[in-house]
């Protein structure tokens, strides 16, 4: 019975391993090996695995004849000014609830996490009407001002965690030397949370990168769209062009993928403290 | 134990060592302030010092989402339309007419039920996830790191790789089901009012469920690994150790990441905007999309305010349902 148990497990253990590795990896590596592929092998009866003849084509497609190119830059130019903006801001917010003698410190990172649970079709209505009235549909303002309120909440739940893990022996040190309060947060406290400030940034980022229906809503022609609006739109009037959309698939995950596996063992632990939140 | 608990505790900690490190006076502040005015104004400071930075952060929030939330219930009970250009009072109208909208309990249905399937499918497969992890075996961290990879994804894209996958005519998950002889015939998986529903949940449970499991597996990890083994030591099997001892142990953080899953889960918008738009005879129309439409194509912003209102507080009523469960679940264990 021992025996028997001893040589199951293991098998069962790599069993269920690989299962989950093919699960989580298989249909992305498919996505990619589709972007390599001509059309005509890709309507084959049989499909293959390995692209077989080669082709650049889909690359060459999405960026040049559906403006890959400028919703590339419209994401980076709108994700990058968002993750500094929540940065900036989340880490003064965290700083003032973890250090500073603030009441009903409780109610107000509840408050906050409470934020975040609010459904975005609920206030993507009123602030549409608001975006308008103020000239900042079709802007990349309007975007980074929503995109900063959504991330706000998370990033500064996972400053705060990161801040209460730092020994207060710190702050005491700052102050018998005389730093003032800010320099107690830009002179100590931020520069030993480098790491975390990375993880956190990078949530921030990931959030904004992806976001579609504030996009969707608020912009209209290509000069300000999103990357996720970009691909939701390319079709063409017969056919879907698998092939187009798994290029550009490719192009907008494969870096946030290199990024997320360099940093996963901060972004486990990130999330984790920052209540568990997506 | 992660979250909110921590979060619920830390507060005290930390407020404990900030009044130690004022002198212990903080709580005698009225006496303090009296009798040496200097501390108490610094005090004092220090409070419009927090205020003050906090205030960005409650500014943007207060702006984004609750001033939007007000307008909303506010847009509800108008006749506001981008068409007609009217924006006049009606009350509850807008209500009323939502009571006997057959497209709104049809997406209130349909929401529900992916909100339910999918919540409940993750936390059933993550938990089997995480317990495998939990394993020590070669190549962990590679399977570990994998995981990643759905939940750093756009939904976006999620869905049209779904979408190519699931595809009618030259999908691969047909021509693997067809040639295992499952299929006889290729399946319209995501064109037929059938299958639908089923394979946007199948998106979502793939790209949500690596993530939940590593965070049961970041709750499992807390979990004394001294206990498990004193009940092998008492005689308890693989099974009834995981059923006694680790799953009571871990049914906050199960219950606590089941929580916001759902809520998250209950606005479900891009896999479904992108894959079916709400089709095929709107059998996949959920609240959040159907909204989108009567906001943005019909331009009712009367009528589409007083539909996601109904959503939200739909939502509320989840999440209060979940944390009055898990109140009373942490108070039964304690």
């Amino acid at each position: 019975m021992t025996a028997h148990r001893s040589v199951l497990r293991p098998i069962l253990t790599y069993t269920g391993a690989f299962l989950i590795l093919l699960w989580s990896a298989g249909p992305f590596i498919w996505q990619f090996s589709t972007s390599f592929q001509l059309d005509r092998a890709l309507t084959a009866p049989t499909p293959s695995f390995i692209p077989h003849p080669f082709t650049w084509q889909h690359y060459a497609n999405a960026f040049f004849h559906r403006q890959l190119w400028f919703y590339l830059r419209n994401s980076l130019i709108v994700a990058s000014v968002t993750t500094l903006l929540c940065l900036a801001l989340g880490s003064l917010a965290a700083f003032a609830l973890s250090r500073l003698n603030i009441r009903g410190r409780f109610g107000l990172l509840m408050l906050i996490l409470s934020v975040s649970m609010f459904p975005q079709i609920a206030i993507v209505g009123p602030l549409y009407l608001i975006a308008s009235a103020c000239n900042l549909l079709d802007t990349y303002t309007g975007l980074v001002i929503v995109y900063l309120a959504l991330g706000l909440p998370l990033v500064t739940w996972v400053l705060f965690g990161y801040f209460e893990t730092l020994p207060r022996e710190l702050d005491e040190a700052g102050r018998v030397d005389g730093v003032s309060t800010l320099g107690l947060l830009y002179r100590i406290i931020l520069p030993i949370s480098l790491p975390s400030l990375v993880t956190t940034g990078l949530l921030a980022f990931i959030a904004a990168w992806n976001e579609f229906l504030f996009a969707l809503a608020f912009t209209s022609n290509f000069r300000h769209q999103t990357v996720p609006v970009g691909i939701a739109n390319f079709t063409d009037l017969y056919y879907v062009p698998w092939g187009d959309i798994s290029a550009a698939s490719a192009v907008v995950t494969v870096p946030l993928i290199i990024l997320v596996l360099f940093f996963q063992r901060h972004i486990i632990q990130g999330l984790t403290l920052g209540g568990l939140k997506e | 134990m992660p979250g909110v608990q921590e979060g619920a505790s830390a507060p005290t900690d930390g407020s404990g060592s900030t009044s130690r490190r004022i002198g212990g006076l903080s709580r005698l502040e009225g006496v303090a302030a009296s009798r040496r005015p200097g501390r108490f104004r610094r005090h004092l400071r220090r409070g419009a010092v927090a205020w003050l930075l906090m205030l960005p952060t409650l500014l943007a929030l207060a702006a984004v989402s609750f001033y939007p939330i007000f307008n909303g219930i506010w847009l509800s009970l108008t006749n506001t339309s981008l068409i007609t250009n009217a924006s006049d009072f009606v009350g509850v109208v807008n209500y009323a007419n939502l009571a006997n909208d057959g497209e709104f309990w049809n997406a209130w249905f349909h929401t529900v039920l992916f909100t339910a399937v999918s919540t409940g499918l993750e936390t059933v497969i993550g938990l089997g996830m995480a317990l495998l992890l939990f394993e020590t075996f070669t190549g962990r961290s590679l399977v570990r790191a994998a995981m990643l990879v759905p939940w750093a994804m756009p939904t976006v894209v999620t869905s049209k790789m779904f979408g190519w996958m699931f595809d009618g005519q030259h999908g691969v998950v047909n021509y693997i089901l067809v040639q295992l002889g499952i299929l006889s015939a290729n399946v319209d998986w995501l064109g037929s009012v059938r299958t639908a529903l089923g394979t946007i949940i199948l998106a979502d449970v793939w790209k949500t469920t690596p993530f939940m499991a590593l965070l049961l597996l970041a709750g499992l990890q807390t979990i004394s690994p001294t206990l498990v083994e004193a009940a092998r030591i008492d005689g308890a099997t693989g099974w009834t150790a995981f059923w006694y001892v680790r799953l009571p142990l871990l049914w906050p953080t199960l219950l606590i990441a089941g929580l916001f899953r759902a809520l998250d889960a209950f606005r479900v918008f891009d896999l479904v905007y992108v894959l079916t738009g709400g089709g095929p005879a709107d059998s996949t129309e959920t609240l959040s999309t159907l909204s989108y439409k009567v906001l943005f194509s019909t331009l009712q912003f009367g009528y589409g305010s007083a539909m996601t209102m109904a959503m939200f507080a739909t939502e509320g009523i989840i999440a209060l349902g979940f944390c009055l469960f898990i109140i009373r679940q942490l108070r039964r264990q304690a």
